[in-house]
C-alpha cells in the first residue's frame, strides 16, 4: 500500500541520535549479520565433511584477508548481539528500565563487546603464530 | 478483566489476541535465547583452540557423542532463533501480503536447508573413520 508522500520521521539528517536507539539498531544489524554468518558456520562443517581437499580450500579462505575479515566482523557481531541479548533478557524480568541504568547497561554491553573481541582475537592470534 | 468480557470463551482459552499468533514468537525468541547464549561461548572457545588444527582434528572433536550433540543443538538453535529474527525484519520492511508471505516462506525453507546441511555435516564428522 502506497501512503500519501508525508514527511517522514525522525528526519535523519537533522536527528541527534542516542544510545538507546543506536543499540536498538545495531541489534537487529547484527542479528542480520549473524544470519549470514551462521550460513558460513554451515559451510565450514559442510567442508570438513565433504573431505580434506575441500576443508584445505575453506580454512585457507578463513586464513585470507577476505576471510579474516568476514571473521572479525562475525566475531564483533556475535559478541554485540551475545551482550545486547543478555541486556534485553535482563529487561524482561522487568529489572534495569530506568533511563539511568538503560544508559549505564548500554555502555556496559559495548565495553564487554571491544573486551570479548580484543580477547578472543589477541588468544585467537597468538595460537595461530602472530 | 474488562477485556475478557470482549472476548468469546474459545479466545480467551487461546490467548492468541488480535494478531493471532500470542506470546508464542516471543517465548520461542527468549528461550532459543537462552540456548544459545552458554553455546555459542562454548563454540567460539572451540574454534579458537581448534585454530591451525587440521580435518582429522575436526573428526576426533565430532566423534565426541556429547560434543556432536551441542553442535547438533546450536545449529538449530541459531537457525530458529534466526528464523524468528528475520521474521521480525521481514514483516517491518517487506509490504504487501502475497510478497511479505512469499519472502517469509523462502526465508524458512532457506534456514531448513542450511540446518539439515548442518546436522548432516556433523553426523558426517561424527561416523567418519579416523
Amino acid at each position: 500500500m502506497i501512503s500519501d508522500p508525508r514527511p517522514l520521521s525522525p528526519h535523519l539528517q537533522i536527528y541527534r541520535w542516542q544510545l538507546t536507539s543506536v543499540l536498538s539498531i545495531l541489534h537487529r544489524m547484527t542479528g542480520l549479520a549473524l544470519a549470514v554468518g551462521a550460513i558460513l558456520l554451515v559451510s565450514w562443517l559442510g567442508a570438513a565433511a565433504d573431505g580434506p581437499a575441500s576443508f584445505a580450500k575453506m580454512q585457507w579462505f578463513l586464513g585470507s584477508p577476505g576471510g579474516l575479515i568476514l571473521l572479525f566482523g562475525w566475531s564483533v557481531a556475535l559478541f554485540y548481539h551475545l551482550c545486547n541479548g543478555i541486556r534485553h533478557l535482563w529487561w524482561d524480568t522487568g529489572r534495569g528500565l530506568e533511563l539511568k541504568s538503560v544508559y549505564a547497561s548500554g555502555w556496559t554491553v559495548l565495553a564487554a563487546t571491544a573486551a570479548l573481541t580484543v580477547i578472543a582475537w589477541a588468544v585467537g592470534l597468538s595460537r595461530w603464530g602472530y | 478483566m474488562a477485556m475478557g468480557r470482549m472476548q468469546s470463551p474459545l479466545g480467551r482459552v487461546l490467548g492468541l489476541g488480535s494478531a493471532k499468533e500470542g506470546v508464542e514468537h516471543w517465548w520461542r525468541q527468549r528461550t532459543t535465547a537462552l540456548a544459545l547464549a552458554p553455546l555459542v561461548l562454548w563454540f567460539v572457545i572451540s574454534v579458537i583452540a581448534m585454530i591451525g588444527a587440521d580435518r582429522t582434528a575436526m573428526v576426533a572433536w565430532m566423534h565426541s557423542p556429547m560434543l556432536a550433540v551441542l553442535m547438533i543443538v546450536l545449529i538449530v538453535a541459531t537457525f530458529y532463533h534466526a528464523a524468528l529474527g528475520l521474521q521480525v525484519v521481514i514483516e517491518d520492511y517487506v509490504h504487501g501480503e502475497a510478497m511479505r508471505l512469499t519472502v517469509l516462506v523462502v526465508m524458512r525453507a532457506l534456514c531448513i536447508l542450511f540446518v539439515v546441511r548442518g546436522v548432516l555435516a556433523v553426523l558426517t564428522l561424527a561416523f567418519a573413520a579416523g
